[in-house]
């Protein structure tokens, strides 16, 4: 007991002067540490004094950034599409302000500010550097400036800085495509290198323009300059020149772009063309637009909100985001699945009558067509578009073996295309039912599915990539806007290259039959889009499929006449085609919000585009251009 | 007088002993907080307000350090594994749920209170790893070092990815100085820096953009005059053009024409010695100096180990706060976000540096009980 507790007590002692030598030891390396500051100090301040001196009172060195010129967007053709121009803008360095609630005061008497203008600027204040101009608005016109140019005196720090600013020459024309920039806000500094934007006081917020930030903006450079006590710039000691953007040169063609647009009206909607080889966008309109150029200055609260409440949803960009039931367009995708996993055959024959029923089930299934098609097989009932036979069709393959094929043209995931804004539609499942709705998949929704009613939801480019798919009889190409960029204002445009997403696999036969009836549902007697395309006998075949979706849920046994129905509540008009049809050059999707019949409608529209851009190709004459 | 153990008490020495207070070291902490007040005011551009919330802030601080001197040593001791783990749990919570401020994720909301869980690990970690230390009486072993190693790098690594550099820094610190003052043979010490190194490649490539520029900015601060180069630009400019007696108070052109960023927080050491000088600065680090010895002498004076281990690398973290911090705004040290103890302007480091100061009074009181 007494040894245990002499070791422990020896132990205890031991320890401590352990201890103490490890305290000794950091004393002295402590006092090694603050010498080696003291050094460190002595050689800034007493060496270098001299040196420091001169640059902390030659009033003293600042660092100015020096914003890069954002690269010029083109169409195909070298058409300009987003430039830049010169416009005054009112910037105020907050350091030489003084009182920036009395310059606030004093500046609104003589420039029209608006709460939105103060707010911003009050939120750029905080997030500025030392002495950095603070964008207060843009966009002057030239009666203001010499208001505030007479003015100057009493306005200190107030800048009037002629910068260029973005400008959209044709306005609402491409304003889906391309986007349009807008004052950098709090959210975007999250987001963009704060370092790099330095001097930037726009930036891509919508379309091409956001989706191609990094490549448009450019590298910031910056000048070494020296100011004088009240902060002014007396001269510039160094430049390191900031590095332009790139230019983007964008697969649309401007002049197919108003074709499609001028083909399209009256109607709201959206028509996409791609060229089915490439997979280059080559003209995406959705109607109606809007202007992009009061965005750039900072759009006032009041246009905002008045574009906003536009029953007509301009600012809606129908053609990527906007989601619709794909209607009968995507029966012959239907009928794919039915050939590929053997359910039927071409040859097979049906009795098409005016409705169809599940078997134990009251319930009818209507087709579109009072009394139904008659005796149908594959090629009429896609011709023709009965409902009956893709009910039959629908019911034999059930959503399983239906799901994966639709999935595999690409519904239900978006197309990766190279903007902003796009949605994935819906691909429905019994999965997808189970993990929405938690619910489980009724026979009845396989019926309606199969006719493309139901959950399904696309986007018009969605279609317009289905049919490009189906141009190249299961070779998918990526989607995309810009086909070029070029490096600096003298250099070659490089080309972006093509990639494959996986294709749509099935047989030559198969594609030779859904070819042929889509050949037939524009060009033989019976086809749907024969009256207004196939009748005027056009100098090269479509192929193509009509379709109508409903927007209005009908009673089983209520019959849809639009003649007693508000326009609002009509059925939209849809095409999706590809032309020449035996050797694609161009593949269209057309929809016309609540334009009603897509043969009627749709067809022509989809056929006014193929014209102009195969007239623009050199494929057909002039005169062969359809009024 | 007082007579209290047979000798005479002056009231000051009673009023001392009886809120179990170090004189010396009170008095050294005192100057050290009235020079940060002065250099704020001046940084901060004669905000009084500012002014009103430091105020605010020592008093909590004052207070903090007063409630914990009374703490026994022996309770610090039987908490201090329970507030580890309460602290690495907050950590854990911070990166599933924490408020972000400024890019990173390092607060947590309790509806009452919003604070940086990692300011309390910064205490947890010494004393949980004196607590473990001190539960064999013998130099550590390579078990214990294995064992203390892990403790050490799992907060630090939550920290970083928050990521606070700094902070982890310092707990990793905090943890380091225990194993160092138990004892642990230079050998293993040799081969823990060689381990360290060899871990810097693994440490970079955890790092943030930001993190990763601002090592890179301090070899070559002019390849970034826009970006993280400024700060050192800046603040060596401060340094330099301030001399050897400095422009004066209330007088630094740096910093009243707002070149400098961060005056009155991470960056305030360059107002100093822009509108103090070199004396000024010398002054200051002989402070600082003692500051440090005087904890240290309390820790050689404990009782038991581990009283040891807390007292002197609460110390010895002390110390690496304000070499690190003039480090980093002399261009020596990549800047890493550590402020200068007891000046900087901020809230939650200062109220954790006073809690740790009140653990040095809690260890010097017991000494002294003991010895009566």
């Amino acid at each position: 007991m007494l040894i245990e507790r002499q070791d422990s007590y020896n132990e205890e002692g031991r320890d401590q002067s352990r201890f103490s030598i490890r305290v000794l030891v950091s004393i002295l390396v402590l006092l090694l540490l603050v010498l080696l500051l003291v050094g460190r100090m002595f050689t800034l301040q007493v060496g270098a004094h001299a040196h420091f001196t001169t640059l902390s009172e030659n009033n003293r060195l600042r660092i100015e950034p020096i914003p890069p010129t954002r690269g010029l967007i083109y169409d195909r053709n070298g058409i300009l599409l987003a430039e830049n121009r010169p416009a005054y803008q009112l910037e105020v360095t907050v350091e030489q302000a003084g009182d920036l609630e009395l310059l606030l005061e004093r500046l609104s008497g003589l420039v029209d500010l608006s709460p939105a203008e103060i707010d911003r600027f009050r939120a750029s204040v905080r997030q500025r550097r030392p002495f950095q101009p603070v964008l207060l608005k843009s966009g002057l016109d030239d009666e203001t400036v010499a208001r505030i140019a007479v003015a100057r005196h009493e306005l200190p720090g107030v800048e009037i800085e002629a910068r260029p600013v973005r400008h959209y020459p044709h306005g609402a024309d491409f304003a889906h495509v391309v986007g349009y920039v807008g004052r950098i806000n709090e959210q975007d500094l999250r987001r963009l290198d704060t370092r790099n934007y330095a001097g930037t006081s726009h930036t891509g917020k919508t379309g091409v323009e956001r989706h191609y930030e990094d490549v448009l903006h450019g590298t910031t450079g910056h000048k070494q300059v020296e100011v004088n006590a009240q902060g002014r710039v007396i001269r510039e000691l160094s430049v390191v020149p900031p590095v332009p953007g790139q230019d983007l040169f964008l697969s649309i063609d401007a002049g197919l772009q108003r074709a499609a647009r001028d083909a399209l009206a009256p109607h709201d909607g959206a028509v996409v063309a791609i060229d089915p080889a490439t997979g280059e966008v080559l003209a995406l309109v959705s109607k109606p637009g809007f202007d992009p150029n009061p965005f750039v200055h900072g759009i006032s609260h009041r246009d905002f909100s008045a574009l906003q409440s536009d029953p007509h949803k301009p600012l809606f960009n129908r053609a990527l985001s906007g989601q619709y039931p794909p209607g009968s367009t995507l029966k012959p995708i239907v009928a794919l699945a039915g050939l590929e996993e053997n359910v039927t055959t071409a040859e097979r024959r049906m009795f098409a009558t005016g409705y169809y029923q599940l078997p134990g089930y009251e319930r009818r299934y209507r087709d579109w067509r009072r009394g139904g098609h008659g005796w149908v097989d594959m090629n009429r009932a896609i011709a023709v578009s009965s409902d009956v036979y893709f009910y039959d069709l629908g019911h034999k393959l059930g959503i399983d073996r239906m799901a994966p094929m639709l999935g595999a043209f690409g519904i239900g995931s978006r197309v990766g295309i190279d903007a902003t804004g796009e949605r994935p539609g819906i691909l429905p499942s019994r999965e997808w039912k189970r993990s929405v709705q938690n619910l489980q998949w009724f026979p009845g929704e396989t019926l309606i599915t199969a006719i493309g009613q139901g959950y399904m939801l696309t986007t018009p480019l969605q279609l317009a990539d289905v049919t490009s798919t189906l141009a190249n009889r299961g070779q998918r190409v990526q989607t995309r806007l810009v086909r070029a960029i070029r490096d600096g204002a003298d250099g070659e445009p490089l080309a972006k290259p093509l990639r494959y997403p996986d294709p749509v696999i099935a047989s030559d036969a198969h594609w030779d039959v859904i070819h042929q009836a889509l050949i037939d549902a524009v060009h033989a007697r019976h086809g749907t889009a024969w009256g207004s395309i196939g009748s005027t006998a056009p100098a090269y075949r479509i192929a193509g499929k009509t379709g109508t979706a409903q927007v209005f849920s009908l009673a089983p046994d209520q019959e849809y006449d639009e003649s007693e129905l508000d326009r609002r509540l009509w059925d939209h008009a849809l095409f999706i085609g590809y032309a020449p049809a035996d050797a694609p050059e161009i593949a269209v999707a057309v929809l016309a919000e609540h334009g009603g019949s897509g043969g009627r409608v749709a067809a022509p529209i989809a056929r006014r585009v193929m014209d102009a851009y195969l007239t623009s190709l050199g494929l057909l004459a002039e005169t062969e251009e359809q009024p | 007088m007082i007579s209290v153990t047979g000798r005479e008490l002056t009231p000051s020495q009673w009023i001392l002993r009886s809120l179990r207070l170090d004189g010396t070291l009170l008095v050294l902490i005192g100057i050290l907080l009235a020079i940060g007040l002065v250099v704020l005011f001046s940084a901060t551009g004669e905000s009084i307000e500012a002014m009103q919330r430091q105020l605010g802030r020592i008093g909590v601080g004052l207070v903090a350090l007063l409630l914990v001197a009374r703490v026994p040593v022996s309770t610090l001791r039987a908490w201090a594994p329970w507030l580890f783990l309460l602290a690495l749990g907050m950590l854990v919570a911070v990166m599933q749920a924490g408020d972000i401020g400024k890019g990173a994720r390092r607060w947590l909301d309790l509806g009452v209170i919003r604070f940086q869980p990692s300011e309390i690990m910064k205490l947890a970690m010494p004393l949980m790893v004196a607590w473990y230390l001190s539960l064999r009486n013998a130099p550590p072993r390579l078990l214990d070092l294995l064992v203390v190693s892990v403790l050490i790098v799992v907060p630090v690594l939550l920290v970083m990815r928050q990521p606070d550099l700094g902070t982890a820094l310092l707990i990793g610190a905090a943890g380091l100085l225990v194993i160092f003052l138990a004892g642990l043979s230079w050998r293993w010490f040799l081969s823990l820096g060689l381990a360290i190194a060899a871990a810097v490649p693994l440490l970079w490539s955890q790092m943030h953009d930001y993190q990763r520029q601002r090592v890179l900015t301090l070899f070559n601060p002019e390849s970034d005059p826009l970006g993280a180069g400024y700060h050192i630009i800046q603040s060596k400019i401060a340094i330099g053009s301030g001399g050897l007696y400095g422009k004066g108070w209330l007088n630094g052109t740096q910093s009243q024409l707002q070149f400098l960023p961060e005056r009155s927080t991470d960056f305030v050491f360059a107002v100093y010695a822009e509108e103090f000088g070199f004396v000024g600065i010398a002054v200051l680090l002989v402070l600082y100096f003692l500051t440090v010895a005087r904890g240290l002498w309390i820790a050689a004076l404990a009782q038991d180990r581990f009283s040891r281990l807390v007292a002197g690398s609460i110390s010895l973290t002390f110390a690496v706060y304000m070499v690190v911090n003039i480090g980093m705004v002399s261009g020596m040290l990549p800047v890493v976000g550590v402020p200068l103890p007891l000046v900087s302007y901020g809230g939650t480091s200062l109220v954790t540096l006073m809690v740790g100061f009140g653990i040095l009074m809690a260890v010097h009181s017991q000494q002294r009980l003991v010895n009566r």
